[in-house]
């Protein structure tokens, strides 16, 4: 057989052909595709977004070591409470350089004419504890009725509100400062904070002293947390702090492996689950997609076939379509999720290494669901082209 | 000249056979369910020529053309196109495709153009698949359609042009690699018997010009003058060879 060896250069490329022949079926497909993935990208950025927002609320105070009540997992886990004066006890110890007290509570609160699920983090004002910096105002300099609220609370600065018994005002703002739970933090002085969670009402308190009950201390705090000389060995600081039998106490890491593996956790299984199950999902319409388009032009492939088409580029026009479906899916998908994810109730918080695992993820669905229809059009018989 | 043979091969003498069949069979199924659709036919064409494949429905012209058009292997007997003995056991799937994209050219009943590229661009892309530069293979492709009398439709979709264009864009298609034999399944079918006259007078002067072998199947009787030849199936048995006196244009 005489063979030509003419230079190969494709011009005629079928697979944007067609797209662009039928560009508006293509791009709808391409819309439905990108808002599945763009549900894809928001559950991995809100579980991304749940772990950095608990994270941060944890790491804020640049703490070393947490002394909780002895046989408790902290206050993030369950409920743990000590003396107030255990932070003098604490201060104490050799290898600790600074120590203060903090409360954790969640309180319910009206704001401008909505309810606020807040998280009230009390702290000894300039000791560990409380933020080191705002990102708008100042921080908490007096000892009563100021708060550092998060942004998310949608309060500004100089804003009141009522607390308990009693009202605060917004001197500081910050940024991405919010519980595992969802709700947004606020920072207010300790003694607020013992007295917004321990104090009781009068008609209560009346009666506890009609009964002749022990008045109730309000110096009861959830957790010491301290700062360790870097030249010290931490862990051996906390099993100094583990021996006085009525306290417990972790590590920064371990008390960051409590909150991750414990509490975030089934939230991270949840939202695992949920994306594997839309993967699983877009996979399967892809599939069909790519399957329907395949069947629609089974003609088409069998005169291609029959004028001498390799095989392989009848499999690039179904895998070149695919995977731009899959890509511009992809990418509408991830453009969507950036521009309205400020208006989802959660953070979403979109890593780069998430976005590009999940688009390799997307390439590899394509190319996988792209099999059924090149599957089909392999075995379509070039004869189907003749008649009528 | 716009349509002269291909540069590679030689010019086939024409006392050669483009086209010969020697006692090829075709069944389907076995046992009860056998069913002999080609039985030992032996039918050959030379250069030059037109001939037809007449036959009423099921009487194996198509199993005919699939054998002759390399996309259906014969239960028994030989093939020999332009020289080259087909289904000899040395045959993939892949030689048979490129010896259909250099020797082959197929006409449909129906156009059979893809429908999402332009009327240069399916003439075109037979040229790009046996190898010709994108530039080149546009060039000739504008070159035959104008040769055809539809180069002013060359930017067209198919679903723009008239019957008679798009028959005239898909002969352009079969003729694009120069192939020395043009198959061509009922190719009048969808044309009034006006259009038809003109793509058979068109075929013959291409015959000649190309120094091809064209086969095409048809119940088309305003047609059958045009033909050099006849071949009459029946039941999978060749009935008649008749020869006519061709009325070119």
């Amino acid at each position: 057989m005489g063979r030509q060896n003419y230079k190969w250069k494709s011009a005629v490329n079928l697979a944007y052909r067609e797209v662009r022949h039928k560009l508006g079926r293509f791009l709808l497909t391409c819309v439905g595709l990108s808002l599945l993935l763009g549900v894809v990208l928001s559950m991995i950025g809100i579980y991304r977004g749940l772990v950095d927002d608990a994270l941060t609320i944890l790491r804020v105070p640049k703490i070393d070591i947490w002394v909780v009540e002895a046989g408790t997992l902290g206050p993030f886990a369950e409920a743990s409470r000590i003396p107030g004066d255990t932070r003098e006890a604490i201060a104490r110890l050799s290898g600790i350089t600074a120590a203060g007290a903090v409360t954790y509570q969640t309180v319910e609160a009206n704001h401008a004419g909505r309810k606020l699920r807040l998280y009230a983090i009390g702290y000894e004002v300039g000791r560990p504890g409380g933020p080191e910096q705002v990102s708008a105002g100042r921080l908490i300099v007096r000892s009563h009725y100021e708060i550092i609220a998060d942004e998310q609370t949608g309060m500004n600065l100089g804003d009141r509100i009522k607390l308990g018994r009693r009202s605060f005002t917004v001197v500081g703002l910050t940024k991405h400062h919010v519980a595992s739970g969802g709700d947004p933090a606020i920072y207010m002085s300790l003694r607020d904070s013992q007295v917004l969670q321990f104090e009781l009402a009068p008609p209560a308190a009346r009666r506890e002293i009609a009964r002749g009950a022990a008045v109730l201390s309000l110096d009861t705090v959830n957790a010491v947390v301290a700062r360790a000389d870097p030249k010290v060995d931490t862990e051996a600081v906390a099993d100094t702090i583990r021996r006085w039998k009525h306290l417990g106490a972790m590590t920064q890491q371990e008390q960051e492996r409590v909150l991750t593996g414990s509490v975030v956790d089934r939230a991270r299984k949840q939202i695992g689950l949920f994306t594997a199950i839309l993967l699983t999902v877009s996979t399967v319409i892809i599939a069909l997609i790519i399957y329907t388009m395949t069947m629609d032009k089974l003609r088409g492939i069998a005169t291609l076939k029959l004028i001498g088409a390799p095989d392989s580029r009848i499999i690039g026009l179904i895998l070149q379509q695919a995977v731009a479906m899959g890509v511009i899916g992809f990418v509408f998908g991830a453009a969507l999720v950036t521009l309205v994810h400020g208006h989802f109730p959660r953070r979403v918080l979109l890593l780069p290494q998430d976005v590009g695992l999940i688009g390799l993820i997307v390439l590899f669905v394509c190319i996988a669901a792209s099999s059924l229809g090149v599957r089909v059009a392999l075995k379509v018989d070039p004869a189907n082209a003749l008649g009528g | 000249m716009l349509l002269e043979g291909k540069p590679v091969a030689a010019a086939p003498s024409s006392k050669q056979p483009l086209v010969q069949v020697e006692k090829i069979s075709k069944h389907f199924g076995e046992g009860a369910t056998r069913v002999d659709a080609l039985r030992e036919v032996s039918i050959s064409v030379y250069p030059k020529e037109v001939v037809a494949l007449l036959g009423p429905s099921g009487s194996g012209k198509t199993t005919l053309l699939n054998a002759i058009g390399c996309i259906m292997e014969p239960s028994s007997g030989h093939l020999t196109l332009d020289g080259d003995l087909v289904y000899d056991n040395r045959w993939l799937k892949s030689d048979l495709r490129r010896l259909r994209l250099d020797k082959i050219g197929f006409i449909f009943q129906t156009n059979n153009l893809l429908p999402f590229l332009d009327c240069t661009d399916n003439v075109a892309l037979v040229l790009e698949l046996a190898g010709w530069e994108g530039v080149k293979a546009r060039s000739r492709a504008i070159e035959l359609l104008d040769y055809l009398e539809v180069g002013h439709r060359k930017h067209a979709l198919p679903a723009k042009l008239s019957g008679g264009e798009a028959q005239r864009v898909a002969i352009a298609r079969a003729l694009a690699n120069r192939p020395s034999i043009i198959l061509a399944d009922e190719p009048t079918a969808a044309l009034d018997s006006r259009r038809a006259g003109i793509v058979m007078d068109l075929l013959r002067k291409l015959a000649i010009e190309q120094n091809a072998a064209i086969i095409a199947v048809t119940h088309d009787d305003k047609i059958f003058n045009r033909f050099d030849r006849i071949f009459e199936l029946r039941d999978g048995m060749l009935e008649a060879d008749r020869k006519l006196k061709a009325k070119a244009n």
